[in-house]
Parts: C-alpha cells; structure tokens; sequence
C-alpha cells in the first residue's frame, strides 16, 4: 500500500528527495544557465554590433543609412549606406519577384501534380539546391553565369525592352542583374521547401469539396490551397527575403563594387553585406571599419524585424487553423 | 426458415418502412427514368480488388441508399459515380458506368465536367475555411453563375434548411457553425451549383440525431429536384430515407482475399422485410458475422 | 450540333473548355518552375563537377597553398586541415550548449519562458552570417585577433539554432511514458533525463548535427573577419589564423589568375561532395532514430 503510494507520488512530484533534488538543481541549473547564456548571446550581439558602429553614428548620425558616399581618402573620409541599401533593396526585391513564382510553381508540382516517380527525386533536388553553399553559388555566378548574362542575356534584354529604363546598356558581366539571377536561385529552395510542406498540409478532404462541386485544379488551388496555406507562404516569402538580404558571399563577387543609385540593372552595384565582405582584409581607417560596422547594424536591425514579423505570421496562421481542427 | 423472414425483421426497422411506404409506392422499375446505369464494375487499388461486378442501376428523383459492413467497397462504389478515385494514383476501374446513356468512366470524359452534374457531400463536414456565404457563393461564382448571386446562395442554404439559421451571420465563418449546420452548409454548396445528382457518403455519421434527422427531412424534401445516392451504416436511416437499396457485403477469396460485391438491389421495402438472399437477410437482422 | 452539345453533362454557362484551357496552362507552368528549378540545380553542380574534377588529383588533396607562386604545383591541404579544426571546434561548442538549451526548455521550462527562448533562437537563425563575423571580430579579435577559436565561435553561433531545434523537436516526441516509467522507479528527475529521455534524442540531435556542420561548412561570411589572414602551410593550432575550404574559394575566385580559379572549382567541388555526403547520411539517421521513437513509445 505504502509503497504503491510512494511511486505515484514520485511519478507526480518531481522532487522525491533531498539528495535526488540536490543533482535535479544541478541539471536544471546548468540547463537553464544555458538557455539564459542564449538570451545573452543575442543581446550580446546587439550590443557589440551597436558599439561598434558607435564612433560612425557619432560621426554621421542618421542620415548615414541614406547618404550615397563612400570615400576613405583621409582628411575626406565621407561614408553611408543610402548606395548599398539601395544595391540591397532592388537585388532582393527583384530575386523575390523571380523566385517566388517559381517557388510556388515547384511547390504546387511536388504537392499536387508530380507523378509519385518523380516527387521524391526532385524534392531532394531542391533541397540539395538549398544547401549549396553561397561561396559556390559565388564562384558560379562570377566564372560561369556573368559572362553567359554579358554576352547573351543582358544585350538581348537591352536591345527588346531597352526603353524600360532598367535594361539600359551594359558593359560588365558583374552587375545587378547578375546579383539578382544568384540570389534568385539562393532563396528559391528555401521559399519553395517551405511552401510545399505546407501546401501538403492542406487537408484531403477540403480539396476533395472542392473538387466535387465540379471545378479544375488549379481553381482548387486557387480557392482552398492558397488560402489555406496563406500565412504560411508569406512568412516563407519574408525568411527568403530576409536571407537574401543578409547574403554577403555570393553578392560581393558578382556586383561589381559599384557606388550609386541608378535604374539600370546592367550596371554594378553592391550591397550591405557585399561591402563589408569585400573589406576583411583591413580597412582604411577606424571610422571606415565603424562605417562598416553601422552596415552590419542596420543589416542586424531588420533581420530582427524579419524574422519577429515571420514568426508573428507563422503564429498567427497556427492559431486560426487550429480554430479550424 | 423462409417463412420466419417476417418476424425476423427487427420491428424498429418494421416500422421505418412502413412509415415510409404509407407515403406511395414506388412505380414499376420499367417505368422509371434511368440515370446511372452500371455494368460489371470492379475497382481495384493497387492489386487489391476493393469492388469486383457491380451492376445496377440508380433511378432519376428517387433516394438510392447504399448499406454493407465497413470495408465493402460503399465508399469506393459512390467516389466512382462522379470520378471521385481519380484523384488516389493507384486506383483502376474497369466496366462501364452510363449516365443517362454517357459513359462517364473513358480517358477522354473530362471529370471536371462529370463532378459539375454529379455532386458530392462527404462523411465529415467540410466547409472551406471562407464566410457562410463565401462557401456556397465559391462554387457558383467559379462555374460562372454569377448571375443573381444572393439570391442563389439564399436558395440554396433555404434548400438545406439552413437559411433561417445563418441568414444573420452570412459573414461569419463557416467553422464557427455546429457539426450539422456545417453538413448542411455543404450540402447547400454542393446543390446551389445545380447538380443532376448528389452523391452522399454518410453524411450523417458524424451528426447527432436532431442534425441527422433535420438531413433525412431535406433528402425527403429536395429529391423531386435530385437524385440521391447516399452510403448509409445506419439501417434504419436506409429505411427511413430510401426508396431504393443496394446491399454490399464482403466475399472471400480461396486465398483469403477479400473483395466487395453488390448482393441484392431492390426496393427498400423489399430488402428490408423480404430480401432474397440469405446474407442480405442476415445483415438487417443484425444477424451478420 | 455537335457532339459535345448532345453529352448529358454539357453545362455551356461554365465556360468549362476556357477553364481547361486555363487550368492546362497553370499546370504547365508549375511542371516548367519545376524543371527550371531542377535545370539550375544541374548547371551549377556540373560546372562544379565539370572544372574541378580535372583538379581533384593527390597533389590538391596532400600539398598546401603558396601565395604569389603560381609556379610551384599547390593544393589545397591547408585549408582542408583547417576545416576540420574549425568546423570540429565549432561542434564541440555548439553541440553542449544547444543540447542543455533544449533540455532546459523541453523539460523545465515554464510556457513564456520557453517561446521567448523559442523565439530568441529563431531570430538567432535569421541574423545574417556576416553579422555574426562582425561581431565575433568586436568582441574577440579586436583584442586577440584572429584565430581559430574566433572562427570557431562564430561558426558555433551559427551552428547553435540548428542544433538546437533538432534536439527540441526530439525531445518533443519522446512520450511521456518513459519519463513515467523512470521516474516511476523511483529514478530522481536528473536521472531521468539523462539516463533514459536523452538516450532516445541520439538519432535525432545526430541528424541536427550533421546538417548544422554542412552548413557550416560551407559558411565564409562568418570567417572572413575572424580567421581568413592565415600564414602558408598546415596548421593545428587553433590559437592562431588557420585557412579554411570556404575562404580559400572566395579569395581564389576573386583573383585574375587562371590556376587559381582552377583550384576554386576544384575545392568547390569537394565542398558540394562534402554537403551531399553529410545530407545523406543526415536523411538516413532521421528514418533510423525515428523508427527507434516509435519503438520505445510501444
Ligand atoms: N485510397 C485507397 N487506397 C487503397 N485501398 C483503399 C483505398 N480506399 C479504400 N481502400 C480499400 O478498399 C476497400 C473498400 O473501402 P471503402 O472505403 O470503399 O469501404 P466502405 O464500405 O466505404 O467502408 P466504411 O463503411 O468503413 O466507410 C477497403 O478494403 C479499403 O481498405
Ligand atoms: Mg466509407
């Protein structure tokens, strides 16, 4: 009888006894000093960055994230972001509108339309394509796909849809298109991997109703999947961008270092995070490395607002759907 | 034994029938007007035959229900009528299925087309996560009925006696109605599209019995508008609803395969108080196993 | 009339031939973003494959980089020898700490706590790589400078989240029988947790492992700022710059000389066999571990 009761109340309470709850503390302390040594982590993160940056936001205030300068001749030292956050916008802009078509496309292949045989070969494949690292997607980019983009694509966009003031001349095979086909191929298996899971969580049933009032597959995607999976897909869309974003490797070899705002796509260009890779090996002065370091800062910001804006997609989504369940 | 048949009978099913045939008897089977006519189907998944040589037929504005133990194949039978197994990658049929003289089962017969005139209500309800509007007003608008609109999505949802019940909340999601308002919200999408046929896969086995029997009352009150075929687990429902029953059982192989086969077709009445084959009358008297 | 019009299920208001047409042209655009995807995926692996498999001989695998030579036959040992003391250091750093994260999280942790840690982590996830370098650089080079250990760091913070989530959503599936059935023996909670939940999370946090170390070793925006200044030679010390595959891609396709983009493919060519191994060895120990779940949960 006793002892019956002693296993169900150690089942319940998980502190038996004095020695036990001395090597609980022990675990549990440990355990959770690590997870606060990851709270720290973050903030230690922001904290670095932030001082870092300090002596330039010091120098250039605000204005700094839009001022289109970047001279480390000494005695004119001038910086600010305004070229690279605009190299950044229109490469990841412009890979978002590329890829996510496409990634959908992939996405609705793999979850409704490939044949069995072909399903799992080329799910891997994306994957696979996913993990390619950035410096090799880089290395491709510069040796193989710029000058295929020089001496082919980018004259022939020029020479049709020229009067659009984003296909002006070209001359470089490293530019912003360039940099906008790498990054495409970069975020497209991470948009199209996410989305087919989450198109294959559209229940049977839901499709099967609308199949049965007699309309086509692609206005049943049109109709149930797409809401359905929704929130999903735009968080998917914002991870992608936000990696696009923070690329540094394989956008710094094939922009071409380019300073300015200008349309033209077949100009060069850079980004936040193209610039400060192109500068490990020692910059110029302490202000240049803290101008450096102010990119990151802004880089860092809105990946923070990325991500929480992701996840408040992502949770928001779950909550409704499980109203549905 | 065959004179025992009668008492057999077990009385609440009795008297289901008879309710029902007090109404009026059911016309000559010559005289009735074909919809579906079936030969020799058998449907196979995979390698597995689920139905092997149905052959019947379903008759136009009359309810058509369909019983049998689990696993007989009722389910696979019904999804056949409208190109429903289309959509699982390892089914195949053979046979033939007219509709009204059509055959509906070729390569070169567009499913869409054949799910548009022949509709579908499922075992749980399954209403779009959209509005109480939205998920009949959906299918109308996709199939180009955009025409009157409201007043269709009204006609509808007051042909699934819902309309009273959500005519304040059209805006409101469908997920927030009870089981069987939102069984009744697909049956209202699957008619306001103006099907010939509405298929039904028990769908009232997820209901209790004041949603089933509001259901049973629409069957009653639609069916000089449709026809019905509708899967049933439920005997009494079968004898309540249908003016015409198939009963599927389950045969065994010398292997111990297993296979669905249509046993008996026939009146209602008839199946239920004086079937002619012995597993038929094993099965309504509850006497099957 | 026509045929068409004579069919019992001809409903002209549907406009169903256009819709055909239409939903024809929808699926024919998904299977061509498919073969698109896959077309690109097969360009980039045979470039790769293509150029750098003529390299890949005993001389690039077993003789190290001299710079400002291009003369002299070079591999590129050094950089391996590099990687694996990076990548091996980073393990060790992120793997502990990540297992205890979850832990923590999986089995103490009250609810806010942990979707706030849930929370911090995946914003971890999404700090861009260079970010990370910037900041390993602040707080570490700046004072030490580079060195392995930097590197390592900033490759372990990568590596953290991925580490992370694998073992959480482990833990998540051990069922709580066993946690009943250990501390039903009367086994304090420590016990418990260590002996018998941990045991079963194996499989998985290999799987997490495993793909945290593809990743990684791939990554060069975390390097660049902390361990890319690395004299010629092998080296082991990790207390020093050592040269690493990633950056020795990137410098090496910077450059203008052929040779050396000759060994940027070659070395990228072993980065890709190195992922591909990993991932595969990754998909096989996640059917293995879960299939041993679902035992245990019997
Ligand atoms: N998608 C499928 N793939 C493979 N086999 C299937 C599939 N659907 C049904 N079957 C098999 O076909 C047989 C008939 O199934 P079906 O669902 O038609 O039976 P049922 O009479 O509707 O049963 P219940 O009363 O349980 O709904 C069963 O043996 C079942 O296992
Ligand atoms: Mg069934």
């Amino acid at each position: 009888m006793t002892s019956l009761d002693a296993t169900t109340d150690a089942a319940r309470r998980p502190f038996p006894g004095r020695r036990a709850r001395f090597g609980d503390l022990i675990l549990q302390g440990t355990a959770g000093i690590a997870a606060v040594g990851a709270l720290v982590l973050v903030g230690l993160i922001v904290w670095k960055i932030a001082s870092g940056a300090r002596p330039a936001l010091h120098a250039f205030g605000l204005p700094f994230v839009w001022h289109v300068v970047w001279n480390p001749v000494h005695g004119r030292e001038a910086y600010g972001a305004g070229s690279f956050l605009f190299g950044t916008a229109v490469t990841s802009i412009g890979a978002l509108l590329l890829a996510t078509p496409i990634a959908l496309g992939v996405a609705l292949f793999l979850s409704e339309l490939a044949p069995g045989w072909i399903r799992g070969p080329v799910t891997a494949l994306v994957e696979t394509l996913a993990a390619i690292p950035s410096v090799v997607i880089g290395l491709w980019g510069i040796l193989v796909l710029a000058p295929i983009l020089r001496d082919h694509v980018d004259p022939a966009l020029h020479s049709t849809i020229g009067f659009i003031p984003l296909f002006g001349p070209s001359s470089y095979g490293s530019n912003v298109f360039t940099g906008i086909v790498v990054l495409t191929i970069m975020i497209l298996p991470i948009i199209a991997s996410i989305s087919r899971e989450l198109f294959l969580t559209v229940p049977q049933e839901l499709k099967e109703g609308a199949l049965g009032l007699g309309v086509t597959r692609w206005e049943m995607v049109r109709g149930v999947v797409f809401p359905y999976a929704g929130g999903g897909v735009a968080a998917a869309m914002i991870l992608g961008f936000g990696r696009a974003v923070g690329e540094a490797i394989a956008v710094a070899l094939v922009l071409g270092d380019g300073l300015g705002i200008h349309l033209n796509l077949f100009d060069t260009g850079q980004t936040l995070g193209g610039k400060i890779a192109l500068n490990y090996q020692g910059s110029g002065s302490g202000l240049e490395t803290s101008s450096l370091i102010y990119l990151a800062l802004i880089l860092l910001v809105f990946s923070i607002l990325v991500n929480l804006l992701a996840q408040l997609i992502v949770r928001r989504a779950a909550r409704r759907k499980g109203l549905a369940a | 034994m065959s004179e025992m048949k009668g008492e057999s009978v077990s009385s609440t099913i009795e008297a289901a029938v008879r309710v029902e045939t007090k109404r009026q008897p059911l016309p000559p089977r010559e005289r009735l007007q074909q919809v579906f006519d079936i030969r020799d189907l058998t449907a196979i998944y995979g390698s597995k035959p689920a139905l092997k040589d149905v052959s019947m037929e379903v008759y136009k504005n009359l309810v058509t229900a369909v019983i049998g133990p689990s696993g007989c194949g009722k389910s696979t039978f019904i999804r056949c009528l409208n190109r429903m197994n289309d959509l699982v990658p390892s089914f195949r049929q053979t046979g033939t299925i007219r509709y009204h003289g059509q055959d509906i089962s070729g390569r070169d017969v567009d499913p869409v087309a054949v799910r548009r005139t022949i509709g579908m209500v499922f075992q749980r309800p399954n209403p779009f996560p959209k509005s109480i509007h939205d998920n009949v007003a959906w299918g109308l608008k996709v199939l180009g009925m955009k025409d009157n609109l409201s007043d269709r999505v009204e006609r509808a949802l007051t042909q699934a006696a819902l309309w009273d019940e959500v005519k304040d909340r059209l805006k409101a999601s469908a997920l927030s109605l009870s089981g069987g308002q939102q069984q009744r919200l697909c049956i209202a999408r699957a008619i306001a599209v103006e099907p010939d046929v509405v298929l039904m896969d028990e769908p009232a086995s997820a209901l209790d019995p004041i949603a089933t029997q509001a259901i049973e009352q629409l069957l009653h009150e639609l069916k000089g508008q449709y026809s019905f075929v509708i899967v049933t687990h439920n005997m009494q429902q079968a004898a309540r609803v249908a003016d015409m029953t198939a009963f599927f059982s389950i045969s065994r192989g010398e292997e111990g395969e297993r296979w669905g086969e249509l046993i008996e077709y026939d009146a209602t009445e008839k199946i239920f108080t004086a079937p002619s084959d012995r597993r038929t009358e094993d099965y309504v008297t509850g006497r099957f196993g | 009339m026509s045929a068409v019009e004579l069919s019992p299920l001809h409903r002209p208001q549907d406009r169903l031939r256009r819709r055909r047409v239409f939903n024809r042209g929808m699926e024919a655009l998904a299977w061509l973003a498919a073969a698109i995807a896959v077309f690109f995926l097969g360009v980039v692996v045979w470039s790769v494959a293509q150029r750098g498999w003529s390299q890949l001989n005993l001389d690039f695998l077993t003789k190290s980089q001299v710079q400002f030579e291009p003369a002299v036959p070079q591999g590129l040992a050094n950089a391996f020898a590099g990687s694996l003391v990076l990548v091996g250091l980073a393990t060790a750093m992120a793997l502990p700490f990540g297992i205890l994260i979850a832990v923590y999280v999986n089995e103490f942790a009250p609810r806010p706590i942990r979707s706030a840690i849930g929370l911090t982590l995946d914003v971890l996830a999404g700090v861009p790589a260079i970010v990370i370098g910037f900041f390993v650089y602040g707080l570490i080079v700046v004072a030490h400078g580079q060195s392995a250990y930097a590197g390592a760091f900033a490759l372990a913070v990568i590596m953290l989240p991925f580490v992370y989530r694998a073992t959480v959503e482990v833990l998540a599936l051990v069922p709580n029988s066993l946690r009943e059935a250990g501390l039903g023996v009367g086994a304090p909670r420590w016990r418990t947790t260590l002996g018998i939940v941990l045991p079963q999370t194996i499989g998985g946090v290999l799987t997490g492992t495993t793909l945290a170390v593809a990743r990684v070793a791939g990554e060069t925006a975390p390097l660049l700022f902390t361990c890319s200044l690395a004299p010629n030679g092998i080296h082991w010390n990790p207390s020093g710059a050592i040269q690493s595959v990633p950056v020795a891609v990137f410098e090496l396709s910077d450059s203008a000389e052929p040779s050396d983009h000759a060994r940027a493919w070659a070395a990228a060519l072993v980065l890709i066999l190195f992922i591909l191994v990993a991932s595969l060895t990754a998909r096989w120990l996640a059917t293995r571990s879960k299939r041993k779940i679902m035992r245990a949960g019997r």
